[in-house]
């Protein structure tokens, strides 16, 4: 695994982000009101980003070096089964690793 | 402190605690792949203390693994922890009123769980001072914070003694896939997260992993447009009636 040179570059960078992002309204604004468009829009703003994140590396996962991998495609398939019937986020992230393991195990 | 703030504070105690059976495995799972990703426990630890995010973490220890330029995870993980403005905005309607050393602090003990119980209660409960908000606030932290640093010091302890031959490197697709299903409650959370996929596979071929950024900021304005679209429908359907 390559470890970046600048890891604490990016620790505290996103560490002063992060609190900056938390401290935004409470800090400056206080308890004036904020505007209902940017409310809006920042309320999608978790499934906007990590669907993206993750949906090329589920298609194209770099350890079979981005090659599409059917077993992959099917632990990804599991978790999002389990995650839609039970809503339970451990258990649907388990189901899907014990799925992969197996596979890779024996296929 | 009084016996009334008091009392808010261990009924947040009591509403917390149960959070830890949900963050700890993050946490844990964090450090491990922070430790299968060349992060010593120092390193991963710090993380976990310096950010609190958990997506944002795994985001930006999936990026580094990946080659990618150092303003682009940055920009990345911020870009996961922009609700956090959201929340913060939330927040200041309830607790705008306290001195800014202890606004400072809810600041950096705001994260999903702590926010969701919080503002659930005082919209409940709006006869709360803002003594008591601020106190039943810090009782919900209490337990989850120190859980979430103890169990990212498990996870990187454990994590170098994991063989390399586990699949670690679906972890972290796995477990986005489990935190976002749930989160698609309405049209425009599912409209979001579909023109996440279909931009960001689409403009995969751009370097340093800024097409998924192009597609997160295009997929935001498709849900905030959709839910402005849907509520507008709604009322000249109600005014035709």
């Amino acid at each position: 695994m390559n470890r970046p040179e600048d890891i604490w570059i990016i620790i505290v960078a996103l560490g002063v982000g992060s609190f900056g992002l938390r401290f935004a309204f409470l800090g400056i604004i206080g308890d004036r009101t904020i505007p209902e468009w940017l409310m809006r829009h920042l309320r999608y703003t978790a499934v906007a980003i990590l669907p993206g994140l993750i949906a090329p590396l589920v298609l194209w996962p770099s350890a079979t070096g981005g090659a599409m991998d059917p077993v992959r495609l099917v632990a990804a398939g599991t978790t999002l089964a389990l995650s839609l019937m039970t809503g339970r986020i451990v258990i649907s992230i388990f189901g899907g690793a014990i799925v992969l393991a197996l596979m890779l195990q024996f296929a | 402190m009084s016996t009334q703030t008091r009392t808010y504070f261990y009924q947040g105690i009591k509403v917390g605690w149960p959070f830890i059976f949900l963050i700890s495995p993050f946490a844990f799972l964090f450090g491990v792949v922070a430790m299968q990703a060349g992060l010593n426990v120092f390193e991963a630890l710090s993380f976990s203390v310096i950010v609190i995010a958990g997506a944002a973490q795994l985001t930006a220890i999936q990026l580094m693994q990946e080659n990618t330029h150092t303003f682009v995870i940055i920009f990345s993980g911020l870009a996961v922890n922009l609700r956090m403005a959201m929340y913060s905005a939330s927040m200041a309607v309830h607790m705008g009123k306290l001195p800014l050393w202890k606004r400072a602090l809810v600041a950096y003990l705001t994260v999903d769980q702590t926010y969701a119980v919080s503002i659930a209660k005082f919209e409940t409960e709006p006869e709360m001072s803002v003594a008591d908000k601020f106190a039943f606030y810090i009782g919900v932290a209490t337990p989850i914070l120190p859980l979430w640093y103890l169990a990212t010091l498990a996870g990187a302890w454990t994590g170098s003694a994991v063989p390399s031959t586990l699949p670690l490197d679906f972890a972290i697709p796995l477990t986005f896939i489990a935190i976002i299903t749930p989160m698609l409650r309405t049209l425009p959370h599912v409209i979001a997260a579909c023109t996440s996929v279909v931009l960001s596979l689409a403009l995969a071929f751009i370097p340093f992993n800024l097409g998924v950024i192009l597609a997160g900021i295009c997929a935001m304005i498709a849900g905030a447009a959709s839910e402005e679209f849907i509520k507008n429908k709604g009322r000249v359907r109600r005014e035709q009636t």
